[in-house]
């Protein structure tokens, strides 16, 4: 192994100087723990990573599953792999101690999850839909169908799906077509089909549980008239052992960019008599259930984008310190050693740009798991409010900036390393690969910045919005006191005004006659609010770093304090001013995509 | 059949090792400790003889300051059934260290004591076998294998020049060495059953042992660093830099 799978020091700089997170300790929910304990957890997390996933990492991405027209075919090492989790105990990490779990913070358990996902754990994603789809029946389904399917799911003996997506209907949900009508026993019967069902068939588990949204005969157009169904692969006998087929036929695999190892899945619901399907809660209220489990899963899927974005920058650092080529354009001496591409400018812009994004995009993902925390377990009730209310709000932006941005990581990983990026002896190109797919699933990022501004900046009198001022505000005020920081808290205000002023034109402008022309460019008001909102957090690490410089740390703390506030530097002056030129077109409500016709292509 | 397991906390075999800049010693602020490897190994095997019924209990210990409590939670996570530590400020020698544990062998009559070769710190590889001679043990050292048959104890051993098995009496020491077995890694469950194991503390001083150290740490350097290569310019200069500059061809 080259390179580190994830930065130790980065790790402990965001778990114990910028977050605290021994504070957490505190709390009655958590007080079984101690520093000890996450330590060892994600030492096991590392350990399973680099025992059964990184061994296979490559051949999983080689080796798609195949379909042989009855039976899909995994590399045989995968259950090894998946079953070593569930037994670790790591795949019911944050699950209350009644649930078999172990109640970690979910701060630690994602830490821990990071180093499956760096190591080929896309094959994971088996375990995480399971996890998604039992705690989304454990919120909203009766007692019946949580006995029934989600003790299975939790033991590891079922797994399970989320089927929402149709040919016809992906970002517009509102018009998916598959039916249900109800039958003489009360349950209902399901026909229709779905695409990219990941994990829809395979034979790692004794069922499938597949979460299906569909519309009852006589329901609402639109989203209202969208229910949520638990349709099991195979029925259960009374006795809960495994009975008939149900009728859900994998009608092909499809065969992906990247993420391989998780099954991409065409099915089909009860061509014949129906699918038998049982309902979740209450008729009609399926997309409200489904929206329950994305909010987590969109963070999730922040994560994963900004971890494999730290892959790829810890990979091509290490790659860039021990690949000698050419020498400086001040040394004109051919006989002259040839110096290690890291002593190029340009090759430490690239590796400073992924820097910035990964370990930028990182603390985003962290910040928004501690708050998923804080909502549930802070002291207090108005904590747990202010909580929820920045995360509400924040969660297009969790999701999308490290999506967005640790594929542009990877990009520059892949360029750092030249020729040898592009070809799979490194696995570079495969973090691209893999990595891509964050901007696309769980609501694109066209999508999550409709939602941004449509939404969530108008809801509950811009509460969300303006909370999260405040916080950045509070930062503002803090690194003042340093004269390190001034150029930067400086340049945050002015970010901040920028912020306020574009949201306000584009607030009047979307009350305006013409909310098309408003919303055009939306997705670059999403970037430009998470470039200010990563730009805030730069200056939160940025004052970590200047506080424990002031106490002389040793060498190697030095250097990876300095490391910290460069990357701030970068970040201000190469990406943050770009805002000012996003600002000026949404402001103007800019019509150049708008106006432009379908026919002048 | 009780199973004694002494360990010790050293520095994580990941890190790269700084020297103080006074050379007094090596740099341990700040840096990642754990469980020896070859202690881990020797913890592995002693869970696994448990597992197997022929161990009834496996007790860790270690000798230091309140630190080494991690490492033995550690242990406890991977099996072992209590903890004992001898409470120690000082950086003590293996000759003290073996004798320390002769007492707690006295006390807790094990019928094993299994230690790993040597730390990856002083890499002394002296303990097990002080500690054989002082309790008057057999001792199996460098096992690849270890196999308990009745009141005997075959150890296959690596030598330079092979495999020897030898077969001891019961009480016996045991060394491990990297072969023996793959250490597990610890459960969530189990690490969190290991907090609630027993763990006693138990001052050195309480021992009755000269704890005086029997050698002095005059200084640490780092190894020197590679010096950068050159390119020369044909055959007849990397001959000539070799005879009289390297003085490894003549
Ligand atoms: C690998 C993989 C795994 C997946 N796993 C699952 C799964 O397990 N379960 C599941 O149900 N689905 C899954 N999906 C489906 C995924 O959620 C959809 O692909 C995604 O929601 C986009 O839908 P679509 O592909 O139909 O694209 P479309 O909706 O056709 O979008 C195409 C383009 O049009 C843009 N667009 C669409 N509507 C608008 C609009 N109103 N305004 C502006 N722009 C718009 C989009 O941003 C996008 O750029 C998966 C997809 C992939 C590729």
């Amino acid at each position: 192994m080259a390179s580190e799978l994830m930065n130790e020091r980065d790790i402990e700089f965001m778990l114990y100087e910028f977050f605290d997170s021994e504070s957490l300790l505190k709390r009655e929910r958590y007080q079984d723990h101690d520093r000890q304990t996450f330590n060892e957890v994600i030492a096991t997390a590392k350990t399973i990573a680099e025992k059964y996933f990184l061994p296979i990492r490559q051949k999983l991405d080689t080796h798609q599953p195949t379909f042989d027209g009855k039976k899909v075919h995994l590399i045989p090492e995968l259950k090894p792999a998946i079953d070593a989790v569930i037994a670790s105990g790591l795949s019911s990490a944050t699950a209350d101690y009644e649930t078999s779990g172990m109640q970690l913070p979910p701060i630690i358990a994602s830490i821990a999850t990071s180093y499956l996902t760096v190591a080929g754990g896309v094959g994971l994603g088996y375990n995480m839909l399971t996890t998604a789809n039992a705690n989304l029946l454990s919120a909203h389904g009766s007692k019946d169908l949580i006995e029934k399917w989600v003790k299975p799911m939790r033991a590891g003996r079922f797994m399970g799906t989320m089927a929402m997506t149709e040919p016809g209907s992906g970002s517009g949900l509102g018009d998916l077509i598959t039916k249900a009508t109800k039958a003489e026993d009360g349950s209902y019967r399901i026909s229709g089909n779905k695409i990219y069902i990941s994990g829809g068939d395979h034979d790692l588990s004794e069922n499938i549980v597949h979460l299906v949204l569909a519309r009852l005969t006589g329901a609402p157009k639109g989203i209202r008239g969208i229910s949520l169904f638990v349709v099991p692969k195979f029925l259960l006998n009374d006795d809960g052992s495994i009975g008939d087929d149900n009728e859900v036929a994998l009608s092909g695999l499809f065969h992906k960019m990247g993420g391989r190892a998780q099954t991409s899945t065409a099915l089909s619901f009860g061509e014949k008599n129906g699918s038998v399907g049982y309902l979740v809660g209450e008729e009609n209220q399926g997309l409200k259930y489904m929206f329950h489990m994305m909010n987590e899963a969109r963070i999730m899927v922040g994560t994963s984008a900004a971890v494999i974005g730290i892959a790829g920058y810890l990979y091509s650092l290490d790659y860039a310190k021990n690949r000698p080529q050419g020498r400086l354009p001040s040394s004109k001496d051919p006989l002259s050693p040839m110096v290690n591409i890291i002593e190029h400018a340009d090759v430490r812009r690239m590796l400073l740009a992924q820097k910035a994004y990964a370990e930028g995009a990182f603390s985003l993902v962290l910040y928004g798991t501690q708050l998923s925390d804080d909502e549930k377990t802070a002291a207090s009730a108005k904590e747990k409010e202010h909580a929820h209310l920045l995360l509400d709000f924040l969660t297009p932006i969790i999701k999308t900036w490290p999506a967005e941005y640790g594929t542009k990581a990877n990009d520059l990983a892949i360029q750092v390393l030249g020729g040898h990026g592009y070809i799979n002896e490194h696995p570079v190109e495969l973090f691209y690969r893999d990595n891509r797919l964050n901007a696309i699933h769980e609501g694109t990022t066209g999508i999550q910045s409709l939602d941004l501004l449509t939404r969530k900046v108008p809801m509950n009198k811009m509460a969300g919005y303006l909370a999260t001022l405040a916080e950045i505000n509070i930062t503002i005020e803090q690194a003042k006191h340093y004269q390190r920081l001034t150029e930067f808290s400086q340049q945050l205000t002015a970010a901040v005004t920028c912020l306020k002023l574009t949201t306000e034109a584009l607030l009047s402008a979307m009350t305006s006659n013409n909310i098309d022309l408003a919303l055009a460019n939306s997705v670059k008001y999403l970037e430009l609010f998470g470039h200010v909102i990563v730009a805030w957090l730069w200056l939160k690490q940025g004052l970590v770093a200047t506080k424990a410089l002031e106490n002389k740390p040793h060498q190697a703390d030095e250097n990876f304090y300095q490391g910290k506030l460069q990357t701030l530097q970068y970040f201000y002056r190469f990406e943050l001013p770009q805002i000012a030129l996003w600002s000026a077109l949404l402001i103007q409500s800019d019509d150049s995509t708008y106006q432009m016709k379908a026919e002048w292509f | 059949m009780k199973v004694l397991v002494p360990i010790k906390r050293v520095i994580d075999y990941n890190v790269k090792v700084r020297v103080k800049a006074d050379n007094s010693n090596v740099d341990l602020a700040n840096v990642k400790m754990a469980i020896n490897p070859f202690c881990e190994i020797a913890v592995e095997e002693a869970v696994r003889l448990k597992e197997a019924g022929i161990a009834t209990e496996v007790i860790a210990v270690s000798i230091g300051d309140k630190s080494c409590q991690e490492q033995l939670r550690t242990a406890l996570a991977l099996g072992a059934d209590r903890a004992i530590q001898i409470e120690t400020d000082e950086k003590l020698d293996a000759l003290n260290i073996a004798k320390l544990l002769q007492k707690i062998v006295e006390e807790e009559q094990p019928q094993l004591v299994i230690l790993g070769k040597q730390s990856i710190d002083s890499d002394n590889n002296q303990t097990g076998q002080m500690l054989a001679a002082l309790t008057g043990m057999p001792q199996g050292t460098f096992a690849s294998v270890v196999k308990v048959e009745g009141d005997k104890v075959n150890v296959t051993r690596e030598v330079d020049s092979g495999l020897q098995t030898v077969s001891l009496n019961l009480p016996a020491i045991v060394t491990t060495d990297l072969r023996l077995n793959e250490p597990r890694y610890a459960s969530l469950p189990n690490i969190m059953k290991a907090k609630r194991k027993p763990l006693v503390v138990k001052p050195a001083a309480d021992f009755g042992v000269d704890l005086s150290p029997r050698s002095k740490l005059i200084k640490v350097v780092p190894p020197a660093t590679r010096k950068a290569g050159i390119i020369v310019d044909g055959v007849d200069t990397l001959i000539e830099k070799l005879r009289n500059e390297a003085k490894v061809i003549s």
